[in-house]
Parts: C-alpha cells; structure tokens; sequence
C-alpha cells in the first residue's frame, strides 16, 4: 500500500541564500546539502529563520541571492503551485468547507487525474494515517491529533517530490506529540520521502531526525546527525541549545596552554583569547575539597549554591568564581553528600572537555 | 439595580436572588408590552374577518386577488434582489482590492463604507433625482454633448439605484470582514498542492468568504424590503412597505390589507434571515482557523493600479452624489431643469433653525431616550444571558435579538393597534403620545445595542469578578466596581450606535407621528421634501442630520478605539 505511495527519493541543494523582509535581514548565506530520503531538522529558537527557509523552498518567499535546487532543478523562478513540494502548515490548513475526503482529493483534482484514480489514492492516504473510517466528517468534528494526520494525508496524496513540516507537533498535547513523532518517523521510512522538519524542541530533533541543521539569527550555525551536535558542538551556541552545557572563562591562555579558576593548567590547543571551556553536565563529578584528584581530570573549586533532585539524578549548581556549573550526580540510593552552602570542586576528564570559539 | 445593591453575599452561581429574578421580569415585559403584544396583534388581525373574531384566510386570498398588491410584492422582491445585486457590482471589487493588495487606496475604501450609512437613504432620494434624474445634471449633460439621456431614476430603477448606493458598505464590511479572517495558510495549502489564480479563488477564497458575503446581502434586502420613505418620495407606491403606510393612513386600521402586508413582510425577512444563517450552518470556521491575517497580499501591478483607482473613483463620486446634491440643494435659490442652480443663498437654514427647530431638539430627546432604554436593557439582558445565567435570560435574549426581524412598518402598525384604543387622562390617545415614538425607537435598535454590550461583557473574564468577590464583594458591588467600568466603552459604543441610527429612522416614525410638534427630523424632512417649495429646507435638514451621525458615528470609532488602546495593556 505505503509502496505506492513512495517514489525515487529527491535530494534539495541550497546555494547561497539570503532573505530579507524589507531592511531586515532575515537568512544569511544558507548553503544546506539534503541528501535523497532523508529525514533532516532546521532546529533552531523562535525567529532564527527555520520557517522562512522552508517557506522559501515551497515558494512561498523569495530569495534576494542564492538558489534552491530540487533533484537537482533549480525552482528559484517557480510559483508554489509548479514546485511539487508537499507541505503541512503548523496550523494545518484544512478547509472548513469541505469533508475530510475532499481536502484529501483537492491536489488531485488540481492535477486532473482521473476520477477513479482520485478516489482510490484518497482511500490510500487516508488508510495510510488510519482516517480512512472519517473521510466524511467536516475538519471542525476532527481532534487536533486527527486533523493533524488529515493535513499529512491531503499532502502524501499528491505524491510530492519532498515533504516539508511546519512545527507540526506544536499544537499537540504532550502524549500526543510523543505518538505522532513516532508515526511521522516510521511514515518518512515507509515512503523513503525526503523530509524536512521545521521545530525549536532539540528533543523532538533528536528523535525523529537523521541530520539537523541548528540556526541562529539567520545564520546556520552547525550541520550534523543528533548525537554529533551533542558531543561536538562546533560553538557557544549549538553547545547550549542542544542541552545543558557548562561554560568556563579560562583565566589566562597563553602558548597554546590555558589557566583555569582553581589553578588547573589545561592544554588549548588552536584557542586564542577569548575561548571558553565546555563540558557536559553528566561528565562532571563533585569532590569534597579532600578528596584526591585523580589523574587525567581538572578541578574546579567552588561552592554548592544549589540542589535540584530529579528522581535518576541529582543537579548541583556550583558556583565557581563568577560561573555556575551544573553537575549531574546519579542517583543510586541513600542521602546526598552535598548539602547547599558547603565548598566543592568539579571534577572533569580531560578528554571530556572541548575549547570553542565565542 | 440598586435594589440588588442590598441583596446581600453571593452564595452561589446558581441560585439567582430576588434583584436578578424582579430584573428578569421587568426586561420580559417591557418586550411583551412592546415587541411581541403589537407584532401578535398584527398577525392576529390578519387572520381575522373584517371586524375581528374567528379564524379566516380569506384576507390573504384578496390580497392575492388584488392586482395592485401583486404586482406590489413583485415589485418589492425585484427592487430587493436587483439592490442586493447593484450593491455587490460596487462592493466585490473594492473588497477584493482592499483586501488582496498592498494599496494605499484602502483607507479610501475604509471611509467609504461609512459616508453612505451616515445619511438616510430617502434624504439623498429628492437629491439623486436632480442629479441623476430625466431633467438632472447627467442628463442635461448627456442629452446636450450626445442628445442621449439614460434612465437612472425612472420608477424601480430609482428606488433600486439610490438603495444601492447607501447601503452597498453593508455588503462591503460584512464580505472584506470575511476575507480577513481567512487564514493566509488556506490559500498557501492549496497553492502548495497546485491551485492558483481564478480555480483557488473559486474553490477555495469564496467559498471561505461566502458567510460574510450572505450576511451583508440578506441585511441589505431586509433593509430596502422594509424602505418605505425612499419608494414614496421617489413617488413609487405600488411596493409593499409604502403600500402597507398608504392603506392604514388612508383606509384606516380596521382594514385587514395593511395586516397582510405586515405578514409578508415579516415573511422576507424571517426568509432573508434563514438563508443567511443557512449559509453559516456548519461553518463555524474560526474553530478550524486559526491564523488569520486574511489573503496573500501582492504589490499591486500599474494595469491593476489604474484598475483599481478607476473603480474607487466612480464609486467615491456616486457614493458622495447624494450628500453633494442636498448640500448644493440646501444653499440653493432654484434648482431645476440645470446641471447647477441658480444662484446661492442661506436662508434655507435660516428658516430651519427659525420654524422648525422642534424637529432636532424632537430628535435629540427621542434618539437619546431611545439609546438610553437600549444601553440599560442591552446591559441587563448581556448580564442575565452571561453571567448570572438566570433560567429564561436567553428567551430574553432571543426575544429582543428577535426586534430584527420585525420591520418597521410592522412594529408601527402593530403599536397602532394595540394601544391606539389606550386614552391618556389627557383625552388623548396613547398611541399619539410621543413617548411612544421612543419606545419603538428603543425596540427597533435594541438588538444592536444588546450586541454591542454582549461584546463588551464577554470579554471581561470570570476571575475578575470571582476575585472581587474573593476579596469581600458582594455580587451587586462587583457588578458596580468591576464590572460596569470595564464595560463602559462597549455600552458608550453601544450608546451612540443607537442613538446615531435612531436619529435617522423612519420606518416605525412615520406610522406613529401624530402631529408636527412631536415630529423628529426624519419625519420633518420627509414632510419637507413632499413640496417643491419644501425643497430648500429640507435639504438643510438633511444636511443636519448627516452632521449629528457623522459626528456620533466619528464619536463611537474613537470611544471604541480609545477603550482598545486602553485595555491592551491588560492580558
């Protein structure tokens, strides 16, 4: 059934774009390589562009430089309705004045296919998100999971050449979103479908994505599959937003070798001024100001300023010089050791610590 | 309500207490006394033989045998259907226009729904004549450089062309409403599946917008199937509403016709009103919508641009024809068989403010009775229908919304038989005692001022009031401290709406004006303009009243404006 659906996977090439909306620059320079059936993220905060880039490859902007290639077709110059590319809007655009089957079959219908082959495929597209039973109720008697799938329907239907996501688990509730990313997933592998997917939840990323390009401000500040980004992030920014990321101003860095609040000496190699220590949280460990240092690991002394317990762990906020580390302590049992007020160092490996640029 | 004042502490929600139930039942009959007592007494009467008593059909069986009233109920629907379609030629493109381009004409378009609505249609009526006319200025013109004239104000084609031209903004609001809250996403969803140009407007922008299109078009036909001074004073009788005027006047009240017409016009616009709901059934959009933001807007190309100009242009210079006319007619000497008059003078005002001043003042007190009743009744009704949600508050609710569907004419006659046997201690009877005039003022703009206090209340959230109460205050208190302020610029807006469109009505007035003293300018102005010599005057009149609506139509946008500002500070 889901084999009819899916057709020769297509990549999407962007060259060079800039945006604007009027003196404000809105994307700068976006070069993005979406390989053919891959399900890719534009993860970023609420105004870094995310959206306008996916509206630019459905048409729906223009660009003021750069281009966008489809299969390899430059669709710069084309209308949204020349483009095949299928999207879903964050608020799914479903018609409310037509039944569940008429949305489905309106991309049909605009491509004069004929009428059994119309009804056929919207029977498919339906089966297919498990709606085939509501195809005659109205949008307004579906809940927001069922006019979600009807959304994804009325898309695959046309059988477009990539499937572009708005947001779109932002109107679901928490349970829901946790289902339907799973659906969305097993759905993109099912119909091999280039698939990009437009969200500011790294968790949801995460999941669902293959690769993730993470923007700010415009710009596309890092490309790479979920747990590359986590473990190596290429700066301050992608470091913080996916995750929690501790930051350590190094107190004097000097060939090549830096000084650390403490006194721990650490080697930074390539960092000039202006570099910053960054570790993990779960990567740390907490020492009594007697314990030992093992060798292979920095300190950095501090105090405990405050004590979160999370059920599997417990976060310390540490408070070294004029930064706060988090420290993630699993929890396994028994009182914590650690009472807020007392002194404290952090604890990490060496190889555990990376040096980023500002 | 200060009787509610004392009623002591607010035990619970659901027990309503003696000050809701006394309100409840002064709000039920004053609509008894005044709406359903005199609309049942109409339709009663005509089912009745003449001279009352049992059950007969045979009233409408004469009407239809009656050549006069035949071709009067045809009429009627002709001139209704005609308007409503003349008004959406002027109103679809510059909604389209407005709504679809980035135009700098749109605030043009903005002011143009509004001049029309601020002048009663029959005042432009005489005013089109001279301009529009067989002997008026186009036609002079025309017959002149091609010695062709073209008949815009013969018979029908007057009453439908003046009609169009004021209350076309109905059809423009309700349907560039519409486009706006259609959400940009419907049109990019169907763009991305390959719609575009006419098919996606077709198949799917339409369609979103037809509620609003049928809202205003069936508004439009209530308005002009109920008209009976612009037919009359273009001297066209056979139409229902003018007919209905002309049989009581005439034949007097027992004639059962007057009571069948008043049937079959309650009937179009029961009918109008069912078709329009009709239209919404199932469509409650704003559920499934919800971004908004209207259409994709494009920069507008030079063809279009001209285009649309062009458009504004000739519908800016018909909708101003009727206020030009009767403020040229106002300082006119003599005017006739000329593109222009004569020569120019004041004394028309002159011998306004000097013979005649009892008409404005009359409006004044009657409008800002009228308005006052409504805001007070508006509010109680919104109060009881939303928050103490007393048992029968919503047949209250239906029941003055229900004002609506009543035309005019019909609520005049139906005042006219119910009380005209009532005498006054005076001798006098009660239905010629003016205070009845503000009465069915106040029940013919009931539903608007209902409206606008229902909006004003159902934004003000329960945790307002419940905390007022938290903190000590009794329900009465709260209603007082917190409540009232908050609603005060919707009950003003309210206010002025009422007051504004209760200044200009005619419809009811006209049956129930007994004598000249008690007139208000609606009525003197129609009396006016019946005589040439009443021309002058009653153009200054007009000029009169277009100021005083202007000036509370200008006065309601900023009370409202300024209670939007003000609270969107709050979340």
């Amino acid at each position: 059934m889901s084999r009819q659906l899916s057709s020769n996977p297509t990549g999407i090439l962007i060259e060079g774009v800039d945006l604007a909306y009027g003196a404000i620059p809105v994307l700068s320079d976006v070069n993005l390589d979406i390989r053919p059936g891959e399900f890719f993220a534009f993860l970023g905060p609420s105004g870094c562009g995310k959206t306008t880039l996916l509206r630019l490859i459905a048409g729906f902007n223009q660009a003021r430089r750069g281009r966008v290639l489809i299969g390899g077709t430059d669709v710069s110059g084309l209308p949204p309705w020349k483009r095949d590319v299928g999207m879903v809007f964050q608020s799914y655009a479903l018609w409310p004045h037509m039944s569940v089957a008429r949305n489905v079959a309106f991309g049909l219908e605009e491509r004069r296919l004929p009428r059994d082959e119309i009804a056929a495929r919207v029977d498919e597209a339906l089966d297919l998100v498990g709606l085939k039973h509501l195809k005659d109720r109205k949008p307004s008697q579906l809940s927001g999971g069922q006019q979600q799938r009807v959304a994804l329907a009325r898309t695959v239907a046309v059988r477009p050449k990539v499937l572009l996501l708005d947001e779109p688990l932002s109107n679901l509730d928490a349970k829901m979103r946790v289902q339907v990313r799973r659906e969305l997933k097993d759905l993109q592998r099912d119909l091999k479908l280039t698939t990009i997917f437009v969200t500011h939840d790294q968790e949801e990323a995460n999941t669902v994505c293959d690769r993730i390009a993470v923007m700010a401000e415009g710009i596309v500040q890092q490309v790479g599959a979920p747990m590359d980004l986590y473990d190596r992030p290429g700066n301050l920014f992608v470091a913080g937003f996916l995750g929690s990321a501790n930051i350590v101003a190094p107190l004097e860095i000097s060939d090549g070798r830096a000084t650390l609040p403490g006194g721990s000496r650490l080697e930074a190699p390539g960092t000039g001024e202006g570099g910053r220590l960054m570790f993990r949280p779960q990567n740390a460990r907490l020492a009594a100001p007697g314990d030992s240092l093992s060798t292979g690991r920095i300190r950095l002394p501090g105090r405990v300023v405050h004590r979160e317990f999370l059920g599997a762990m417990v976060r310390y906020g540490v408070r070294v010089e004029e930064t706060e580390c988090l420290v993630d302590v699993p929890h396994l049992g028994g009182e914590p050791a650690f009472e807020v007020g007392a002194p404290a160092s952090v604890d990490v490996d060496r190889g555990r610590v990376l040096w980023l640029g500002a | 309500m200060s009787d509610l004042a004392h009623s002591g502490p607010v035990v619970a929600r659901t027990r309503p207490q003696i000050g809701v139930w006394a309100i409840t039942l002064l709000v039920g009959l004053f609509l008894a006394a005044f709406l359903v007592v005199p609309v049942v007494s109409v339709l009663i009467a005509a089912f009745q033989p003449k001279g009352g008593g049992g059950f007969t059909l045979v009233n409408f069986a004469d009407f239809f045998a009656n050549d006069l009233f035949r071709r009067s109920l045809w009429n009627s629907l002709y001139v209704g259907l005609m308007t409503v379609l003349v008004s959406s030629l002027l109103a679809l493109p510059l909604a389209y226009f407005t709504t679809r381009f980035d135009f700098r004409g749109a605030v043009l378009v903005q002011t143009l729904g509004v001049i029309p609505l601020i002048m009663p249609p029959f005042a432009g009526a005489v005013a089109m004549q001279l301009l529009f006319g067989r002997n008026g200025t186009i036609n002079l013109l025309l017959d002149d450089a091609f010695g062709f004239k073209i008949p815009f104000m013969e018979g029908l084609n007057g009453v439908i062309f003046v009609e169009s031209v004021h209350y076309f903004p109905f059809i423009l609001i309700n349907l560039s409403v519409a486009l706006r809250n259609i959400d940009r996403a419907m049109e990019e969803a169907a763009q991305n599946l390959g719609s575009s140009g006419f098919r996606l407007f077709r198949r799917i922008v339409f369609p979103l917008a037809m509620p609003g299109y049928v809202a205003g078009a069936s508004l439009v036909f209530i308005k002009v199937f109920d008209d009976l001074a612009t037919p009359l004073l273009l001297n066209v009788k056979d139409m229902l509403a003018p007919q209905a005027y002309l049989r009581i006047t005439s034949v007097g009240l027992a004639d059962p016709m007057g009571y069948v017409i008043s049937v079959v016009l309650i009937i179009a616009s029961l009918g109008a009103m069912y078709l329009s709901t009709l239209s919404l059934r199932d469509k409650d959009y704003a559920t499934v919508q919800r971004g908004g933001g209207g259409l994709i807007r494009r920069p507008m190309g030079r063809a279009t641009a001209v285009m649309a100009y062009g458009t504004i242009g000739l519908v800016l210079v018909l909708v101003l024809a009727p206020h030009l006319g009767l403020f040229l007619l106002s300082i006119a000497t003599i005017w006739s068989f000329a593109p222009l008059p004569d020569a120019y003078t004041l004394a028309h005002y002159g011998k306004v403010f000097s013979d005649s001043g009892q008409y404005v003042t009359n409006t004044l007190l009657y409008a800002g009775l009228a308005a006052l009743i409504d805001v007070v009744i508006g509010t109680a009704i919104a109060y009881l229908v939303l928050k103490a949600k007393t048992p029968g508050a919503k047949l209250l609710d239906y029941g003055a919304t229900a004002a609506l569907a009543v035309p005019g004419v019909v609520l005049g006659i139906g005042f006219l038989r119910t009380y005209f046997g009532v005498t006054l201690p005076s001798g006098k009877s009660l239905a010629a005692f003016w205070g009845m005039i503000v009465l069915a003022l106040a029940i013919r703009r009931l539903p608007y001022a209902l409206r606008a206090c229902t909006a004003a209340l159902q934004q003000i959230s329960t945790a307002l009031e419940e905390a007022a109460q938290n903190l000590g205050a009794t329900r009465a208190r709260t209603i007082r401290r917190v409540v009232l302020p908050l609603m005060t610029g919707g009950i003003a807006a309210g206010f002025v709406t009422s007051f504004a469109t209760a200044a200009v009505e005619l419809s009811a007035t006209m049956m129930l004006v007994q004598a000249n003293a008690d007139a208000p300018l609606a009525y003197g102005l129609y009396v006016f303009m019946q005589s040439p010599a009443g021309r002058g005057p009653g153009a200054a009149l007009g000029i009169i009243a277009v100021i005083i609506v202007g000036l509370c139509t200008y006065l309601s946008n900023r009370i409202v404006e300024r209670d939007q500002t003000g609270k969107s500070g709050a979340p």
